[in-house]
């Protein structure tokens, strides 16, 4: 109507001259970082201060288009890279924005670990099946049965069951949605940047042209008429029960919620201890 | 408009109106603001962008309630909505 000047709340954290993105048509990636937009809004976290760390993936370019200190990492890497920000700048706030194959499959010991140490990391998941970028391969997290490029007779390995293999390993904050699931997303993308320690969100998203295209799936929109159709919220449930089966239905929510010193805290208090006025900790250069 | 019509509250005076912008051009006609707009105000449009795909359209013109679904879901940062305060509407509230 010309009267009102109104920007896209999502604008001010994109890149915009790097727009239109890569993404294909009905890809679930580019839904998540309105969220994330959203809940950077609401977190009222000062922006210079939140760095996002990327791996690599259809999911990894998220740091090339976020309009924030961000780094596009190795493939795998995404997780030891935001380990060392974050201990060198405690007063920063570090989301790892990445894919499944890259945190999960190579990146998967350093997942476990740091939330074995509870580093004080945000890490968001976007979890597609599949390896999308190099051409569709089987990922951790394909389901049983679906195919894949390498699995032309459908995946016969059990996938990763990711919030539970989060808190199994010690987040303190684990939560999955799907990318139809917009508002919670941004809920909890809201909680996960304000809570100190190894936070966790799994968001299913579609991705039309690699694992779905040779599932015969339809389109993006057709997967997230699926996600509405068989979602069931569960906030709290047990994460043992969070298993995922080809097109079955998924439980989605918060469930995990819960308080554990951090790796820096514990170093601080341990050292602290034994060193007395000895230690200085770390301070900002 | 867009509040439910539950039953026998007095009609409101409505404080916002709802607008929405469209970015044609990064539109890649994946449908999801047309599903999911809560009063269901979009439509494909029959032109296309300079990339081929059809964008999205408002269908009814003062249907948008201004809820910013669409561009929470929009993968593609093309289209968004906003709430305009409509002058005289909040001093007006019985
Ligand atoms: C060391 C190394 N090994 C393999 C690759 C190839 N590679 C690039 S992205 C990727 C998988 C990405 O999968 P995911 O993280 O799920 O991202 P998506 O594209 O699905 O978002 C692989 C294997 C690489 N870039 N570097
Ligand atoms: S290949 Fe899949 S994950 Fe990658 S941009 Fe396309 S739809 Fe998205
Ligand atoms: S702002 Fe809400 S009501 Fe308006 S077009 Fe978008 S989704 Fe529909
Ligand atoms: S959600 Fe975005 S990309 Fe998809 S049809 Fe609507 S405006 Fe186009
Ligand atoms: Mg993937």
């Amino acid at each position: 109507m010309g009267m009102t000047t109104a920007v896209n709340p999502v604008e001010p954290l994109l890149r915009s001259e790097r727009m239109p993105h890569l993404w294909c048509p009905g890809c679930g990636i580019g839904t998540t970082v309105n969220c994330f937009a959203r809940a950077l809004e609401r977190s009222k976290l000062p922006l210079d201060k939140v760095a996002v760390v990327s791996g690599i993936g259809c999911t990894g370019r998220v740091a090339g288009y976020i309009n924030l200190d961000s780094f596009h990492t190795t493939h795998g890497r995404a997780i030891p890279f935001a380990t060392g920000l974050k201990l060198a700048n405690p007063d920063l706030t570090v989301a790892v924005y990445s894919g499944d194959g890259d945190l999960i499959s190579i990146g998967g010991n350093h997942f476990i670990h740091a939330a074995r140490r509870n580093v004080d990391i945000k890490v968001i998941c976007v979890n597609n099946f599949i390896y999308g970028m190099t051409g569709g391969q089987v990922a951790p997290t394909t389901p049983l049965g679906a195919v894949a490029t390498t699995a032309p007779y459908g995946s016969f390995e059990r996938p990763f069951n990711l919030p539970f293999l989060a808190e199994s390993s010690g987040a303190v904050y684990v939560a999955r949605w799907t990318a139809y699931h917009v508002q919670h997303i941004a809920h909890s993308m809201t909680e996960a940047l304000r809570k100190k320690g190894f936070s966790f969100i799994e968001i299913l998203a579609p991705c039309p042209t690699l694992y779905q295209r040779r599932n015969k799936l339809g389109d993006g929109l057709d997967t997230m008429r699926y996600y509405k159709e068989r979602s069931v919220i569960k906030n709290g449930a047990s994460t043992r029960d969070l298993d995922l089966d080809f097109q079955g239905e998924i439980t989605v929510g918060k469930f995990v919620d819960v308080e554990r010193p951090t790796l820096q805290e514990t170093m601080d208090r341990l050292y602290r201890q034994r060193l007395e006025d000895r230690y200085f900790g770390w301070r900002q250069p | 408009m867009g509040t439910n019509a539950t039953v026998a509250k007095p009609p409101k005076a409505a404080k916002f109106r709802g607008e929405v912008f469209i970015n044609n051009d990064r539109c890649k006609g994946c449908g999801f603001c047309i599903e999911f707009c809560p009063p269901k105000v979009l439509v494909t449009s029959e032109k296309y962008n300079r990339h081929g795909y059809h964008p999205p359209a408002l269908a009814n013109e003062t249907g948008c309630t201004g809820c910013d679904l669409c561009g929470l879901y929009c993968p593609d940062f093309a289209i968004y909505g906003i709430r305009v305060p409509i002058e005289g509407a909040v001093a007006q509230r019985a």
